[in-house]
């Protein structure tokens, strides 16, 4: 227990020394993870939404594979997304490998599940609630979907954040199509890996501890965004 | 509609924000992890970018990922340790050609009780058969990386049977040098390592060097520019330039310079013109 100590200290030090390095590790995988949550945000959204107000033959097929999704392995993502960007794979072409850019891809497969299955839950419960409501003002499909997305967008947040947590929280997939090349795709995931492979065990701690904070902050402002978007609410 | 037009303009944007790093003065090396691991990378790199203005990126895997990645064209040089993928790598026509670059050597470390009695060896065939006889536990990379097919030689030479025991005193973690550490010393087991990576790890409780200076384990490092006629994407110049940089007086005398506590932790030995 004495490393944990040693941690705490070490983390508090190296953000008050303004370490160069640690403020380029944090700023990419803020950049990657958020970037991937709002892709998935995009992509995973009218999915889910489309799901929830839709039946259709084949439908309970089609969550158990969208909630089946959730439990992707990062590491075979990475893989795929690899084959894919080789130089040698399909679109090596673009010479994506070992960006930020491949990087951002491959956590945006990772998460776009996460976003489309939760969303679904929550928006058709919603609908559920407001069906006869929507049936008797004769929405439309693309209607009855802006006003459900809307009327959740609190709950959705907590959707994204789940996104989010998977997404900056995963090593896998981000040490293969990234390959952890210093001052270029390192995150603070394949650092604390590299820090623990060096037995540098207080440091990828310390790393540990950082992420953790770095965390807390995103999930604290999504909660006072939501808080003053309420007290406005009720004015 | 909206929502393509979203997509392909956030696609498009993500592109063109890092196609800045795809710059012509730049490499890809794909390395085995000691190299890196000990912080050599950290030093050669500054005085080679220095000197040449060619940004060096290195991707640090097992030597059988390493070479794996470059047989998919996904690196300019390949700078492992392991002689006979590496030739068989250049035959196939992957690398232009195979340099000797440096050398290292292994070591046995091992808990300071040392169960198998092997402190102070310097036969590593003894060693091995010592600790298959006395059941004490053997910490194996099992991830086909150059250390790892270096300890396969050994035990083979050894006359060792390491599948019939593999889950019982011979344990394969199927990750890196580092990991393998951590795990070998959490459970009290011998493991096989390269010097470098030793010297710079930090995380050694009670463990120490137990057998070393036998000639079998000797670790020779080589270094190989990717063949354009494979790999059209490869980085001609910049290739060439690091690897004839590292083979030169300069870049060998680099390399010796670079020291830990005072050990030199790789002693270059590239052919002289």
């Amino acid at each position: 227990m004495q490393d944990l100590g040693e941690a705490f200290s070490l983390a508090l030090s190296l953000v008050l020394s303004g370490n160069a390095d640690l403020f380029e590790i944090v700023a990419l995988s803020l950049r990657v993870s958020l970037s991937a949550t709002v892709l998935a945000l995009i992509i995973g959204l009218p999915i889910g939404a489309l799901v929830a107000v839709s039946q259709f033959s084949g439908r309970g097929a089609v969550l158990v594979l969208m909630n089946a999704l959730m439990g992707l392995p990062p590491v075979v993502v990475g893989l795929l997304v690899y084959l894919q960007l080789s130089r040698s794979g399909p679109l090596g072409f673009l010479g994506l490998l070992y960006t930020p850019t491949a990087m951002i891809i491959a956590q945006t497969i990772l998460i776009t599940p996460i976003v489309a299955a939760l969303s679904r839950q929550v928006l058709e419960d919603l609908h559920t609630e407001y069906a006869e409501q929507f049936r008797s003002l004769c929405l439309s499909r693309a209607q009855v979907i802006a006003a459900l997305l809307w009327d959740a967008r609190y709950s959705l947040l907590t959707v994204a954040l789940a996104g989010f947590g998977r997404a900056v929280a995963e090593v896998g997939a981000v040490m293969i199509v990234g390959g952890n090349i210093d001052h270029l795709t390192r995150v603070m995931t394949t650092a604390i890996a590299l820090e623990t492979s060096k037995g540098d065990l207080a440091l990828a701690l310390a790393l540990g501890v950082i992420l953790l904070v770095i965390a807390l902050g995103v999930n604290a402002g999504v909660q006072s965004l939501r808080m003053s978007a309420r007290r406005q609410a009720y004015v | 509609m909206k929502l393509s037009q979203t997509l392909g303009a956030s696609f498009i944007a993500l592109t063109l924000a890092t196609s800045t790093y795809a710059a012509d003065q730049s490499i890809l090396v794909q390395s085995t992890t000691s190299t890196a691991n000990s912080g050599l990378y950290d030093y050669l790199l500054p005085i080679f970018q220095d000197k040449t203005g060619i940004q060096v990126n290195v991707v640090a895997v097992g030597t059988g990922q390493a070479i794996k990645n470059a047989e998919m064209c996904d690196g300019d040089v390949l700078l492992v340790h392991a002689k006979a993928a590496e030739e068989k790598f250049v035959e196939a026509g992957f690398g232009t050609e195979r340099t000797d670059l440096m050398y290292n050597d292994f070591v046995v470390v091992g808990p300071a009780a040392d169960p198998a009695g092997l402190h102070g060896m310097t036969d590593i065939e003894g060693a091995l058969r010592q600790i298959s006889s006395s059941g004490a536990l053997f910490a194996s990379r099992g991830d086909d990386s150059g250390t790892h097919k270096k300890e396969q030689a050994l035990w083979k030479a050894a006359g060792i049977d390491t599948a019939a025991a593999s889950g019982q005193w011979y344990r394969e973690t199927g990750s890196g040098m580092g990991a393998t550490l951590n795990t070998g010393i959490g459970m009290g087991a011998y493991v096989l390592t390269d010097r470098a990576t030793w010297i710079s790890f930090d995380n050694k409780q009670d463990y120490t060097i137990q057998v070393e200076g036998d000639d079998d384990l000797f670790n020779q490092y080589g270094v190989i520019p990717v063949n354009p006629a494979k790999c059209p994407s490869v980085n001609v110049e910049g290739a060439k330039t690091f690897s004839d940089w590292l083979v030169s007086p300069e870049g060998q005398d680099a390399i010796a310079a670079y020291t830990i506590n005072d050990q030199q932790l790789f002693f270059p030995n590239a052919p002289k013109n």
